[in-house]
């Protein structure tokens, strides 16, 4: 059902953040305290916006307190990572701990064996070389998107190369042990404390399905995945997080050379994005979305379509384990 | 140089034995697009690449990889003819 007022660009923003942060703070509680029945929470923060905010609800939540950040930075993170994630967590009043994780990473093989993949269509591709994958902008054509590898050697000469299925399927299961390494530590930490783990996609990431399985994707508790990101930037300036996080342009920080969201993941600018996935679940005509967003009614098509495509991948990411059988068992008193 | 039928059959093996979906009992009309009906997804945009490529021993263009070339087992059958003629008329 199309909304009453007509979409703009300003639709999807929240009437009242502080009142927002206030409900988010207390569903926080009353899921971490008597659902899950922990005494606080661990965040894993990497100086992106999501992870701050989460930091800063979780401390409005328990008090700053019963807080964990941990700080996972590797041999490839950006060179900020690190003084953003601590910016962060000073910010929040919370406590961290620093858990590089490049040795957990070279022992099992991360960069061995994402380099072998990629050598694989990029022969020349050396240990000292940087790399990221990319998608081509669905803003240009209708062509599928390709998955490509875009290198840079020691001495700055870029190659760019098609990736094979085999190829793609082998550079993106090696670098998911980031996320599952990290995942793994923020588990270590979230036992010794009692704590809960917070996950901490927001609704693009979640709906999209942006994140590793049983790597970022996993968590106890995800108090942003119903925010658009344009709803994320908005609480991120109520509660306080830094404008130096804030002004930072969304990056996967999974690849050595600099990757944004859009080039690996999204196609389209997340702005946009965020208002044709407001637009598509509020089943707003294509040609109003365009009107809105800024963009050609053509290109919003080819980005429903997108959207629907991913959803549909999603599904695998989503899905818990499956039991082949029902099980019977007594009710458990509350 | 195959002849169209010959290519589809291939073609329908090759999804066949390489994507779930189609194996399990659905019958995919020439126009179905592989991509609505969920046989493939992005990834496996690139395993059919692969297959024409090597199956067919020709080079598929960025610019070539589009719907209208390889969203159905009817255009991917007219674009492996076209393909091959053109690489057997160069060649």
């Amino acid at each position: 059902m199309a909304p009453a007022e007509p979409l703009t660009a300003e639709s999807l923003r929240l009437a009242d953040p502080a009142a927002t942060v206030d409900e988010i703070a207390e569903r926080l509680r009353e899921s971490v305290y008597k659902d899950l029945r922990r005494r606080g929470a661990v965040v894993g923060i990497s100086g992106g916006v999501d992870s701050s905010l989460c930091a800063f609800l979780c401390a409005r939540a328990f008090g700053p307190e019963r807080v964990l950040g941990v700080l996972m930075p590797e041999g490839e993170s950006a060179s900020d990572t690190l003084d953003l994630s601590q910016v962060a967590a000073e910010a929040a009043g919370i406590e961290t701990v620093l858990e590089d994780i490049t040795r957990l990473l070279e022992a099992a093989g991360c960069y061995e064996r994402r380099d072998a993949a990629i050598r694989t269509v990029m022969p020349e591709y050396g240990p000292d070389w940087r790399a990221k994958i990319v998608l081509p902008s669905l803003l240009g054509g209708s062509r599928y998107s390709l998955f490509t590898v875009v290198a840079e050697s020691p001495e700055g000469e870029r190659r760019e190369a098609r990736l094979t299925a085999t190829a793609y399927r082998e550079v993106v299961a090696a670098t998911n042990f980031k996320q599952r390494v990290r995942k793994m530590l923020e588990y270590h930490h979230a036992d010794r404390l009692d704590y809960a783990v917070v996950g901490t996609p927001n609704r693009l990431e979640y709906d999209q399905g942006f994140f590793v399985k049983n790597g970022d994707g996993s968590a106890d508790v995800k108090p942003i995945a119903h925010l658009y990101k344009t709803q994320v930037y908005q609480l991120a300036e109520e509660v306080g997080v830094p404008a130096v996080i804030r002004e930072r342009p969304p990056t996967t920080d999974t690849y050595a050379l600099e990757q944004s969201q859009e080039e690996f993941y999204f196609s389209v600018p997340f702005d946009k994005l965020d208002l044709c996935l407001f637009a598509l679940n509020r089943g707003v005509p294509a040609e109003e979305a365009a009107a809105a967003a800024g963009l050609d009614t053509e290109v919003v098509e080819r980005v429903y379509e997108d959207i629907e495509r991913k959803r549909r991948a999603a599904a695998y990411l989503h899905a818990p384990p499956l039991l082949l059988a029902e099980l019977e068992r007594s009710e458990t008193p509350a | 140089m195959q002849s169209p039928d010959a290519i589809e059959q291939e073609v329908r093996r090759f999804l066949k034995d390489n994507f779930p979906l189609s194996a399990d009992g659905v019958v995919l009309d020439r126009d179905d697009s592989l991509i609505e009906v969920g046989v493939i997804d992005s990834t496996g945009v690139l395993e059919l690449i692969g297959f024409i490529e090597e199956r067919y021993e020709v080079q598929i263009a960025d610019e070539e990889v589009l719907p209208e070339n390889l969203d159905s087992i009817a255009n991917i059958t007219r674009f492996v003819g076209e393909k091959t003629a053109a690489s057997n008329g160069a060649g």
